[in-house]
């Protein structure tokens, strides 16, 4: 008996053993799979970098950036592009920065549970889903033409302030969801009021996640194009806003806000739209410019938040 | 009476009345803040509906919808919005076809397969590629990959949907992995756990426990996906022509809603003309279809939300 039972035995063990390496060998594959589909990801975004350093090497030296955009690709540079960019981005970000701590604020510490509150945060949700587009669009027919604030650079800084204002209110608030209890309630115990709690508490200690949630916003502003160009943007700007620092008192001015302007993203698009391959020189030097920087910042940001998660011992 | 009043209050009372008051007006400060979320999402209404109101006295919703003719610039105009529409489907359909499969398997693999170390590496540099400016990949896809895509078939033109789309898929690939690592890892260890111990391998658990597990947030991934693919702009406006065309040809160019739109703006806008109206009109449509995407994945999200 036993002896004839055995090769049924065997075979079925045959069976059961060819089925686990089966499916170990789909487990291998799919490994395998999931490397290549990363790696290849990684290898797109060198590429990419590579491809426009390469494009745009016989571009970088200083001229390119003290020159205005000329017709001729060779003396064109980025001069009122880059001081479009620096300038348009400082008002995006003295109105999104007090605007989004605030508001999170409010939501995490002061909001009651309620309708109210839901609507609010419904809200906030919706608007980091609304396409950049749709922004340029509320900015041309409200702060181009009902508010009558023109072309200018005060308009493309509300603009990308709007855009921006999630990513600021919702790092804010998971920020400030990070910090525990006991720290608020150490600091009413000694008599502080709601406001002292969040001045002297809360908002310092959610620092690093706040400043986070800016730099992201505020290089994803760097690159924001679209909606630059729907409120009219000029896309050819051979001069200089006036200077933000006077040399007379009160030594600040602000004319500037008014005065038409470019930004890199727009600059890039331009000389990418003209047939001259020489033109494609310059886009790709500034499209190296344009993500050298938003990696810079993007890396800092991620790195900043690795670190924060790591300190945390409360 | 008021001098008796300020002797009566004492300095602790007063200060104690300065700070209440202090607060009450921050926290007023504070809703204001709050409220301006609210309010840009009625002024994105208002604005939009308000400019394509009289867009629609002059071209009725009945043309709008059903012309395959959108001609806003030649002596006879026509408005119908299914060229952009079709040009804006198909893009994001290509982009879905990249997209999909990629996004999915990088986040099975980030969430089931790799080692954390190897998350730790891998996770910032799919936040690097989502931090990538548009206009940098619509160089990429117009520079690079429709050259690319010539060598294979040479037929096609300098603008196609083709490239542009599979640049958009790469794009949103970041996207689709990291909502849906996320919501895979959220799916308790026990029932990883319950699967090995019935002798599950780590693909077999991956497809047949996690998936299904997690299906709502992987469903909630596809949907951000499609929403960012609809709203993109630069990619096509500069690798897809810009010309309407009522097409699902992806080797034909052709524009978007979003191309449009940035193509009336870079000409002169003309305050109140048709133009200008326009624009308002393709913006709406725009919207209320990013809405019907959003609200179609909240009703499957629903749908197949798994409780553990």
């Amino acid at each position: 008996m036993t002896i004839q039972k055995k090769p049924a035995a065997n075979k079925n063990l045959d069976s059961i053993r060819k089925t686990i390496a089966n499916h170990k060998r789909h487990d291998f594959i799919f490994a395998s799979l999931g490397t290549l589909v990363i790696a290849s990801l990684t290898i797109t975004l060198l590429i990419l970098f590579l491809d426009l350093v390469i494009d745009g090497y016989p571009r970088f030296n200083l001229d390119f950036f003290s020159n205005f955009p000329s017709r001729r690709a060779a003396r064109a540079g980025i001069l009122s592009a880059w001081i479009g960019s620096s300038l348009v981005l400082l008002v995006t970000f003295f109105v999104a920065v007090p605007l989004g701590i605030t508001s999170g604020v409010y939501l995490e510490e002061y909001a009651k549970k309620n309708w109210f509150s839901d609507l609010i945060e419904i809200n906030v949700s919706n608007l980091a889903g609304v396409p950049s587009i749709i922004y340029g669009l509320l900015a041309l027919g409200l702060f181009v033409y009902s508010f009558g604030l023109g072309q200018s650079i005060l308009t493309a800084g509300l603009t990308l302030a709007l855009l921006m204002l999630p990513i600021v209110i919702v790092s804010t608030r998971e920020a400030i969801r990070s910090i525990p209890v006991h720290i608020r309630e150490a600091a009413y115990a000694v008599g502080a009021t709601k406001w002292q709690v969040c001045r002297n508490h809360v908002i310092p200690y959610s620092y690093g996640g706040i400043l986070t949630g800016v730099i992201i916003g505020m290089a994803r502003a760097i690159g924001e194009t679209a909606p630059v160009i729907t409120i009219g943007a000029l896309t050819f700007i051979a001069f200089l806003p006036p200077s933000p620092i006077g040399l007379e008192p009160p030594f600040l001015n602000f004319e500037w806000l008014e005065s038409g302007f470019t930004v890199l993203p727009i600059q890039m698009f331009n000389w990418i739209s003209r047939p001259q391959h020489a033109f494609h020189i310059n886009a790709a030097a500034t499209g190296a410019v344009i993500i050298m920087l938003t990696l810079l910042m993007n890396g800092f940001a991620i790195k900043l938040r690795y670190n924060i998660r790591k300190k945390i011992k409360w | 009476m008021n001098s008796e009043t300020d002797l009566i209050i004492s300095p602790r009372l007063a200060k104690n009345f300065r700070r209440n008051l202090m607060e009450r007006i921050i926290e007023f400060g504070l809703l204001c803040s709050g409220l301006v979320a609210i309010f840009i999402t009625l002024a994105i209404v208002y604005v939009l509906v308000s400019e394509a109101i009289p867009f629609f006295q002059h071209v009725s919703i009945k043309d709008f919808l059903t012309d395959t003719v959108w001609t806003p610039n030649y002596s006879i105009k026509h408005y119908g919005i299914l060229p952009l529409i079709s040009g804006t489907l198909t893009t994001t359909g290509i982009a879905l076809i990249v997209a999909v499969p990629l996004g999915t398997i990088t986040a099975i693999y980030l969430s089931e397969f790799a080692s954390h170390k190897v998350r730790e590496i891998i996770k910032p540099i799919l936040e690097l590629l989502v931090g990538v400016p548009t206009v940098v990949f619509g160089y990429f896809a117009l520079m690079l990959v429709t050259p690319m895509l010539q060598k294979i078939y040479p037929d096609l033109t300098t603008f196609n949907m083709l490239g542009p789309g599979i640049v958009m898929g790469i794009m949103i690939v970041p996207y689709i992995a990291s909502v849906a690592e996320d919501s895979m890892r959220a799916v308790p260890m026990s029932m990883r756990e319950g699967a090995y111990a019935m002798g599950a391998t780590r693909f077999q658990t991956a497809i047949r426990v996690i998936t299904p597990a997690a299906i709502s947030g992987i469903v909630a991934a596809y949907i951000l996906a499609i929403s960012r693919a609809v709203g993109e702009t630069m990619i096509v406006a500069i690798a897809a022509g810009q010309q309407p065309n009522f097409t699902f040809n992806p080797v034909e160019s052709a524009a978007t809603i979003t191309s449009y739109i940035v193509s009336v703006a870079l000409g002169d806008l003309e305050h109140d003309g048709i133009g200008y109206q326009s624009i308002f009109a393709a913006g709406l449509t725009l919207l209320i279809m990013t809405l019907l995407i959003n609200i179609l994945g909240h009703a499957v999200r629903k749908k197949y939300a798994e409780r553990y």
